[in-house]
């Protein structure tokens, strides 16, 4: 395509520039559109907890970690181990580039997450990242216990599938549950999972999806917080779960909206719901703050069984 | 028209100028090659002699740019005469995550002002990462008559106002179509600006935008535009408007939903499931904002000639997406999110035989403190089931080399292998190597690979083996990996179609950046950002290559002497005179 341009002047400058194939621009009509459609989700599971997400932001106080160069992975050049450059994630300041636009969010954003955080990394696309945040207001905003009410007098969807729809039956309507994701950690083990507290009607069937989760040691347990409908009504627990009457070595706490640990099961479990921000399988050994509740608990369970 | 045919042509370059009068008229010649679409086979054409170049160029009536700035406007008007329809593409790829100023340039608007003067019949504007203003746009919207269709992509500058511009004054307005911009979205009045005489439409995407938008008029705009084909929605656009909008245009091909989530009685469900399935004529859906499992039975009828399914805004989970997927058998393409998980994946290899794409986004890409997402086992899953998968997009967390083996094993016919393993230079999580046999296996068995996007621990071995084997590979992107120069200099010494090459944070430098001098020449352009190369180095390049522009964007507080981000492109228009002053042009 090059070089020898038969021809004019025109034809001889031209030909060192070629005209390319006709490359439809589009990113969804085309499968093999030139460029990158990189995109980016963030952060649906952070669930529908009011401020939950803005909270984020706030204590991270906007900061923005520093371009990481090459200099800063000694692991690439040296194939020691990798874990450090993704604990590198500094405080200092020095953003490349100023003012905020629609996309820069999407930087500010991943700042506020915490984890590691290196500018345009991983490349996905800023309109996709701010349509999620999007996403996640409107959903915190609805509230994550929406009842929605609704007036409608023909006869309902779930009529018509109560096998698989379950419980939601409500003036004859179906009532749309938000997902109300949370983090889990166990003390020991190092990573953690997310539960759908919306997934579950009750403290029982919570505790016995950690106890699948956590506790056992096949893998063959459902997916996080699975909200599917289609799963139907919970099985009925026929035992007591061993987190709540305080019998295994671990207690289940959670963090409430105050910061404070509290031990689950105590108040309503819709009191519950708005209250809390996120669930830790602690060491009954280190519950010692929260012992005087547990104790008591375990009394009233043993002069219950007397 | 073959090439082999032209080249033949080629050779008898001197008996063509003698004989053409008596055997080609200009006019037929013209009239033959006006049949020809592709502008490799015209770029062919125009190299024969001096009669089929002016044939050519008076007879083409789209042209397409890949990089506004190889050329002005003026050189393009004065080469062509007669374009009805222009592609652009502005900003360097990584302006798409931040990397280049926001004033960067890209501007369109020296572009119309040419355009207005040399094409005023021009009817198709397609730009791609262009900064384009309202004024812009209005500009466009009365400057040219005929127009017919504006698609803009990741484009910004703009804000609604601009399409209130268009949609009053573009009266032959077939296509508007918004993807994935920065746009300022002030309200939905915009669409409202459609006279009420307006019929010829039939493509509109406003995906984009956020805001409510009138639904009377949106509804009355589809009732009367009978020919419209790809209709996609925003968010807000209810189910229950969405079915009444479907009621009056059943023959759409492409519909993008809007929200995909309401309460509904069972009529309505019915009616909504039974407008969906009258569109036999649909084979792209996407949209589906916070799609839940009780409303997509819904689509399942809808499916059943679905070729393009896009789910990344929708995070579904396993069990979802594997009973959606039982009803699309003709899936070609598929995005999802990697909420479906390593499950979900598997119902994808099950139940789309004919799969050619597959990119899977990542729903929480920050949140390293859980286990979720897709792991390699999903991507095998699918490359067992899908042996026609030519195209991935993978965003994961972890992967093995000897994963990638089997993908490719199963898969030879890879044409664009994009893999993020999120983690910046994480090994093989299973033996703690680099991933450069992976990488070295892709090159090896997709003997068609045009475009390779590489992540994870990666030594300079991973560069000897695309530089060896990559003999099509035209676009290459590389982050947070190589050893030394080396590296890049494969890349560079090989590759003997690379057009595109965009790296960050490598520890390559002047001696890799000045080894491809004549490359660059045969190359549309080079990012480096992050990596070792000085001013010096970029200095040198430019005093060296007259037809490179050589443009470094310096970043606040960093060293004099090195060059933070550097962007070379071939140009026959000369150094730009746009560029802000954080950018310096060598």
């Amino acid at each position: 395509m090059e070089g020898s341009g038969v021809g004019g002047s025109e034809s001889g400058s031209m030909s060192t520039v070629s005209w390319e194939d006709n490359m439809v621009v589009s990113s969804e009509d085309s499968s093999c559109p030139d460029e990158s459609d990189l995109e980016l989700g963030l952060g649906l599971s952070l669930g529908g907890k009011t401020g939950g997400f803005k909270m984020h932001q706030l204590s991270k106080g906007g900061q923005f970690s520093r371009i990481l160069t090459a200099k800063d992975f000694p692991s690439v050049i040296s194939a020691a181990s990798p874990s450090s450059s993704s604990s590198s994630s500094s405080s200092s300041l020095s953003r490349a580039n100023v003012t905020a636009g629609t996309k820069r969010t999407a930087d500010s954003v991943a700042a506020a997450n915490g984890s590691s955080q290196v500018v345009g990394w991983p490349p996905i696309r800023a309109y996709r990242m701010n349509s999620m945040v999007n996403q996640e207001k409107n959903m915190a905003t609805e509230g994550f216990n929406s009842t929605m009410v609704n007036h409608k007098s023909e006869t309902s969807m779930v009529e018509k599938t109560t096998a698989g729809i379950g419980k939601y039956q409500n003036n004859g309507n179906i009532k749309l549950r938000k997902s109300l994701f949370v983090k889990v950690n166990m003390d020991g083990i190092p990573i953690g999972r997310k539960v759908d507290l919306n997934a579950h009607e009750s403290y029982e069937k919570l505790a016995k999806t950690l106890e699948d989760m956590f506790l056992k040691t096949t893998s063959s347990v459902n997916p996080a917080g699975s909200m599917t409908l289609e799963l139907g009504v919970m099985k009925k627990i026929t035992r007591p779960s061993k987190l709540l009457d305080g019998s295994s070595d671990f207690v289940l706490t959670y963090e409430d909206k105050e910061g404070d640990w509290m031990l689950v099961g105590d108040v309503p479990w819709e009191m519950f719901l708005s209250s809390v921000k996120r669930l830790r399988i602690m060491r009954t050994s280190e519950a010692t703050g929260l012992a005087p509740q547990l104790q008591e608990r375990n009394q009233r369970q043993r002069s219950k069984h007397n | 028209m073959e090439s082999s045919e032209l080249k033949r042509s080629k050779d008898s370059v001197n008996s063509c100028e003698s004989a053409r009068r008596s055997s080609f008229p200009d006019e037929v010649l013209e009239r033959v090659l006006s049949l020809l679409k592709s502008h490799r086979d015209r770029s062919s054409v125009s190299l024969v002699c001096k009669d089929w170049y002016n044939a050519e160029r008076w007879s083409r009536t789209h042209v397409f740019i890949g990089n506004c700035y190889s050329v002005s406007p003026e050189i393009v008007a004065r080469r062509f005469p007669r374009i009805r329809s222009v592609t652009l593409k502005g900003k360097p790829r990584f302006s798409d995550f931040n990397l280049v100023p926001e004033n960067w340039g890209a501007d369109i608007h020296a572009w119309l002002v040419v355009f207005a003067a040399e094409y005023p019949f021009l009817e198709e504007l397609r730009l791609k990462r262009m900064a384009i203003s309202d004024e812009s746009l209005e500009f466009l919207a009365v400057s040219f008559p005929n127009f017919k269709a504006l698609s803009l992509l990741s484009c910004d500058g703009f804000s609604t106002n601009g399409l209130a511009a268009i949609a009053t004054h573009c009266k032959n307005l077939t296509e508007l179509d918004i993807q994935e911009n920065g746009i300022d979205d002030i309200g939905g009045s915009w669409l409202s600006c459609f006279p009420e005489s307006f019929t010829t439409l039939e493509v509109l995407n406003f995906a984009n935008l956020t805001s409510d938008i009138n639904f009377d008029a949106l509804e009355k705009l589809v009732g009367r535009c009978k020919s419209m084909r790809v209709l996609k929605l925003n968010r807000s656009v209810s189910l229950e408007q969405l079915q009444r909008l479907l009621v009056n245009a059943p023959q759409l091909a492409e519909l993008g939903t809007g929200l995909f989530s309401q309460e509904l009685t069972i009529r309505e469900y019915e009616e909504l499931e039974s407008a969906l399935s009258n569109c036999k004529n649909m084979h792209t859906l996407s949209g589906l904002w916070d799609a839940t499992g009780i409303y997509l039975p819904a689509l399942y009828l809808a499916c059943t000639h679905l070729t393009f399914l896009n789910l990344s805004y929708a995070a579904l989970q396993s069990v979802e997406l594997a009973k959606l997927l039982a009803h699309c058998p003709q899936l070609k393409r598929l995005w999802v999110l990697d909420t479906v998980e390593d499950k979900g994946l598997e119902a994808v290899g099950l139940n789309c035989p004919l799969l050619e794409e597959l990119r899977v986004f990542p729903a929480d890409p920050f949140d390293d403190e859980i286990v979720h997402g897709v792991t390699e086992a999903g991507f095998v899953a699918v490359s067992f089931g899908c042996p026609r998968l030519h195209y991935v997009l993978y965003f994961c967390r972890q992967m093995t080399n000897a994963a990638v083996a089997t993908i490719v094993q199963n898969c030879p016919d890879f044409t664009h292998f994009r893999l993020c393993i999120m983690n910046p230079g994480q090994p093989d999580y299973l033996t703690n190597e680099p991933m450069d046999e992976a990488f070295g296996a892709v090159v090896r068995t997709c003997t068609k690979l045009q475009r390779l996007s590489v992540s994870g621990l990666l030594t300079d071995l991973t560069f000897e083996y695309i530089g060896r084997y990559a003999k099509n590979l035209e676009t290459l992107s590389v982050a947070f990996a190589g050893r030394s120069d080396w590296g890049m200099q494969c890349v560079l010494g090989g590759c003997p179609k690379l057009r595109k090459l965009e790296i960050r944070d490598c520890p390559f430098g002047n001696a890799a950046l000045l080894s491809g001098l004549e490359k660059y020449e045969s190359m549309r352009s080079l990012w480096m950002s992050a990596c070792n190369v000085t001013m010096n180095g970029c200095r040198l390049l430019a005093r060296e290559m007259p037809w490179l522009n050589v443009e470094v964007m310096k970043e606040d507080g960093s060293d004099d002497s090195q060059a933070d981000k550097v962007y070379v492109y071939r140009s026959i228009a000369g150094p730009r005179r746009d560029a802000p002053p954080s950018v310096l042009t060598l």
